[in-house]
């Protein structure tokens, strides 16, 4: 009889809780639908495609210009004149035809393999001495970026090379690894000697993930990071570099750029299509060649400017609203310890998991969201061997922009045969994790000590964003 | 015996109690979450991957037609041969065009794709301007001495997105030429084929247009064969043997990626809202129009889970839409009338399309296209909805690699 009654009691209660939880998901969901609805801003695609898709919250009107950008994104462009007149104007001097020549599905520039010629990467130049804000003094023949293709019946400014040197080390276990070191090399330069003391950087084009995001966190949310002398003795600095935006004709916080020598999405599109590819715009009027270029003034233009302000805004609300990859395997054991041996080895001092944007950000979508950049976008300094020795307004030779992770796990799958870092030196997620040195050699040293099997749950979490 | 009657006696009046606790407590419960029928999901699944297997015979099969006619077009170029070739590029596109909702999730066709049939391509980049002003492939001997096929497959997408060496949009370039007429399709005279002695660049052109053909059968043959039912270990039968609920979710992705971004956005609204011809599919062919009903018709096919396939034979079974209307018959009836409208909406598309872009808004051809946009968009959502209604919205693309 007890039994039968601890039965009936056992068969109530759960009646009673089965019906309390769908009460409460019934209220909680009447709740969600007084809240705003949002659509998310990441989606399950680990596809080649993955970095391609619009936002899906995007207005019918939003999502016609993303394509449209998308367009003139991916399309190539001509030599003035040409029977297609929206897309001509290209050169005299540029690197590459389209912004998808670098930025192949939206992902990073490959790494340039021993004895090829340097491709889907630029070359920044400058000689001696430092211009307005810290700017870089431009070669007077050369300009600040080496071209490395023409339009007809010019010439190119160079062919670059990079060879590389094995640099083998060990970690504490004993397992061996090794890094290869670049050095770059000059080859057909087509406009005379360049200045003495030629400084140079490499810079891989990097993946597009969620620039908008970015640009839409707002600058007080990073300059509390700051900490230049630091005062907090954690050893991390964090510096924001300020310079001129060709927007705004202010000086800004940069936050775009391997040196974040950018301050918006707009000055870095405008900047690219000028630099890499020789399409003058609003911002940018002049071509990128320098009055010492023979011919290159002579040139057909596409157009005061060739590239429409229609079709520039297109391409910067492209950048801007494409939707991030979600994360994939967040669960998997290996991958939550990976994230916490992260966290404990200092990575996240600068590799900053999660910012939130302002919530008057344009379009919409981008406004009030929680978002997990693993950057504070901010400049550190990374040791003497990352040093390009090139400073860059306030980023000195070594001081780099902590680069956001989101999406690096896919860099592979989209771009194919990348390298990682500025340059692309590391081959691996390892490699780039070893290459860090100066504030981040105290967190590089407990990777190195750490278990083969830690390394591999840190790398595994790395592989996960 | 006792004990158990006795509480059988006294069960009675507290399921009465509960029953109507629960009728009280849970009014508000909402409707019970129907599951797919498992058998029926299964069928539909089957009959997907039949259809895709028939039409990527079809491809093939008009792919290799298209090859032999280049060859004929190669022997002997005159305009008949190039006319014949030009139709057999068309009757190869046909089938094609509705394999497209087999894309988007990794199957077969992902690995060969970009080699198959990117768009849109700068023609600039296979063979450049008579004047110099353009340099390309088949104009640049001193960069490329001799032609092969793997030169062309590494050329492909090497600079850009749209340098693009290989697929349908490549041959289409080199069999009708640049289209630079607003009234009619490019107009290559045959004669750009005919071997003369030390015409150099007719015979890189003519050897390219071979390589171009042979390789578009080459990257289609094993995309048929991982979809063919006569093999055992391919990709159908790895995607078969997949959870149903996961190979349904991939087969919903592939038919909204198709709808919304790649169809609606990038191939309908940029010419729509650029009115540029520079903008359409196929602009060499002006066969736009084939190339937007080919691809509805194709993600028709899955959700009908019907295919007549060339020479007559016939695919049928239940497809993915009732497969859907076995879980929710309400969102499956609106996802078959909105599919049936896209169709309709593209075939209402006059030709030539790059006609069609030109006008007000309510000029007969752009309010089709416009309206084909809206039916794709609308269909889009519905796909996403089923997907979020099954609970496979995370479903993600690598399972069946």
């Amino acid at each position: 009889m007890k039994r039968t009654l601890l039965s009936r009691a056992l068969v109530l209660s759960w009646f009673l809780i089965a019906c309390e939880v769908t009460h409460e998901d019934e209220v909680s969901a009447v709740d969600a639908s007084r809240a705003e609805q949002r659509a998310p801003i990441a989606l399950h695609d680990a596809t080649q495609n993955a970095f391609s898709a619009p936002l899906p919250g995007l207005s019918e009107h939003e999502r016609a210009r993303f394509f449209v950008g998308n367009s003139y994104f991916n399309q190539n462009w001509l030599s003035a004149p040409s029977s297609v007149r929206s897309r001509d104007g290209l050169g005299p001097l540029f690197s590459a035809r389209s912004c998808s020549g670098c930025h192949f599905k939206d992902g990073r520039g490959r790494a340039s393999a021993a004895g090829e010629p340097v491709h889907t990467a630029v070359l920044r130049i400058s000689t001696r001495g430092r211009g307005r804000h810290g700017a870089p003094e431009p070669d007077p023949r050369y300009g600040d970026q080496l071209q490395t293709d023409a339009v007809a019946g010019l010439v190119r400014e160079a062919d670059v090379y990079v060879r590389y040197e094995e640099q083998p080390g060990r970690f504490a276990d004993g397992q061996p690894y090794s890094l290869r070191a670049p050095t770059l090399t000059l080859a057909a330069l087509g406009h005379g000697q360049p200045a003495d003391g030629l400084q140079t950087s490499l810079r891989v084009a990097p993946a597009l993930v969620g620039m908008g995001l970015l640009e839409a966190v707002p600058e007080q949310a990073l300059c509390v990071r700051v900490d230049p002398d630091d005062r907090d003795h954690d050893g991390i600095s964090g510096r924001m570099n300020r310079v001129p935006s060709a927007q705004s004709g202010r000086v800004e916080l940069g936050r775009f750029g391997w040196k974040a020598e950018q301050a918006s999405v707009l000055d870095q599109t405008a900047a690219a299509f000028v630099g890499d590819m020789g399409i003058t715009s609003r911002l940018f009027a002049s071509e990128n060649h320098t009055a010492q270029q023979a011919g290159c003034a002579d040139a057909a233009s596409g157009g005061t400017p060739e590239l429409d302000d229609a079709v520039l805004d297109s391409v910067v609300l492209y950048v801007r609203t494409l939707a991030l990859p979600a994360r994939r395997d967040r669960e998997r054991p290996d991958v939550v310890r990976g994230e916490w041996l992260f966290a404990t080895a200092g990575c996240t001092s600068c590799h900053t998991p999660t910012l939130t944007t302002a919530d008057d950000a344009v379009p919409r979508e981008l406004s009030a969201r929680t978002i997990h950049p693993y950057s504070d976008l901010l400049l550190h300094d990374l040791g003497p061997r990352l040093s390009d020795q090139r400073p860059s307004f306030q980023a000195e030779g070594s001081e780099w922009r902590t680069a956001p992770l989101w999406g690096i796990g896919l860099v592979e799958r989209v771009s194919g045969g990348s390298g990682f870092l500025h340059d692309g030196r590391a081959r691996d997620l390892p490699e780039a994790v070893l290459w860090h040195g100066g504030e981040a050699e105290p967190a590089k040293l407990r990777f190195v000590r750490m278990r083969a099997a830690d390394r591999l749950a840190l790398i595994a979490f790395l592989e996960s964003l | 015996m006792r004990g158990r009657a006795a509480s059988r006696a006294a069960v009675w009046p507290l399921l009465l109690w509960l029953a109507a606790a629960w009728l009280l407590s849970c009014t508000r419960e909402p409707p019970p979450q129907r599951e797919l029928d498992a058998e029926l999901t299964r069928r539909a699944l089957v009959t997907y991957a039949d259809i895709a297997a028939s039409s990527y015979a079809d491809a093939l099969r008009t792919a290799r037609a298209l090859a032999l006619a280049v060859e004929r077009l190669l022997a002997d170029p005159s305009e008949p041969t190039l006319a014949a070739a030009r139709v057999a590029w068309r009757d190869a596109r046909a089938p094609y065009q509705q394999t497209e909702v087999y894309r988007f999730y990794d199957g077969p066709i992902d690995a060969v794709e970009l080699l198959l049939n990117t768009w849109p391509i700068d023609e600039n980049y296979v063979e450049g301007l008579a004047d110099g002003r353009e340099q390309g492939v088949i104009d640049d001997p001193a960069r490329y001495p001799t032609l092969e096929r793997a030169l062309l497959v590494a050329l492909n997408g090497r600079d850009g997105e749209t340098s693009i060496s290989t697929g349908y949009h490549v041959l289409e370039f080199l069999l009708w030429g640049r289209d630079t007429h607003d009234d009619g399709p490019g107009s290559r005279p045959a004669s750009d084929f005919v071997e003369r002695a030390g015409d150099v660049l007719a015979a890189r052109r003519r050897r390219y247009l071979l390589l171009a053909s042979e390789l578009l059968v080459q990257h289609l043959e094993p995309v048929a064969a991982a979809w063919s039912a006569q093999r055992a270990d391919n990709y159908r039968a790895r995607f078969l043997a997949l959870p149903a609920s996961e190979a349904l979710g991939l087969a919903l992705r592939g038919m909204g990626s198709l709808s919304g971004p790649e169809l609606a956005g990038e191939r309908l609204t940029v010419p729509y809202e650029t009115r540029d011809q520079e903008n359409e599919h196929s602009c060499f062919s002006d066969t736009t129009h084939e190339d937007v009903l080919g691809d509805t018709l194709g993600i028709q096919n899955v959700c009908l889970g019907r295919y007549a396939a060339q020479g007559g034979t016939k695919v049928l079974g239940p497809g993915l839409c009732d497969a859907l209307g076995s879980a929710d018959a309400t969102l499956a009836s609106t996802l078959r009338q909105q599919i049936a409208a896209s169709v309709a909406a593209a075939r209402s598309i006059p030709a030539p399309f790059d006609r069609a872009l030109a006008g007000a808004d309510d000029a007969p051809g752009r309010a089709a296209i416009k309206r084909t946009i809206g039916a794709l968009e609308a269909q889009t959502s519905t796909l996403a909805k089923a997907a979020a209604r099954l609970g496979i919205a995370a479903a993600t693309a690598q399972a069946a690699r």
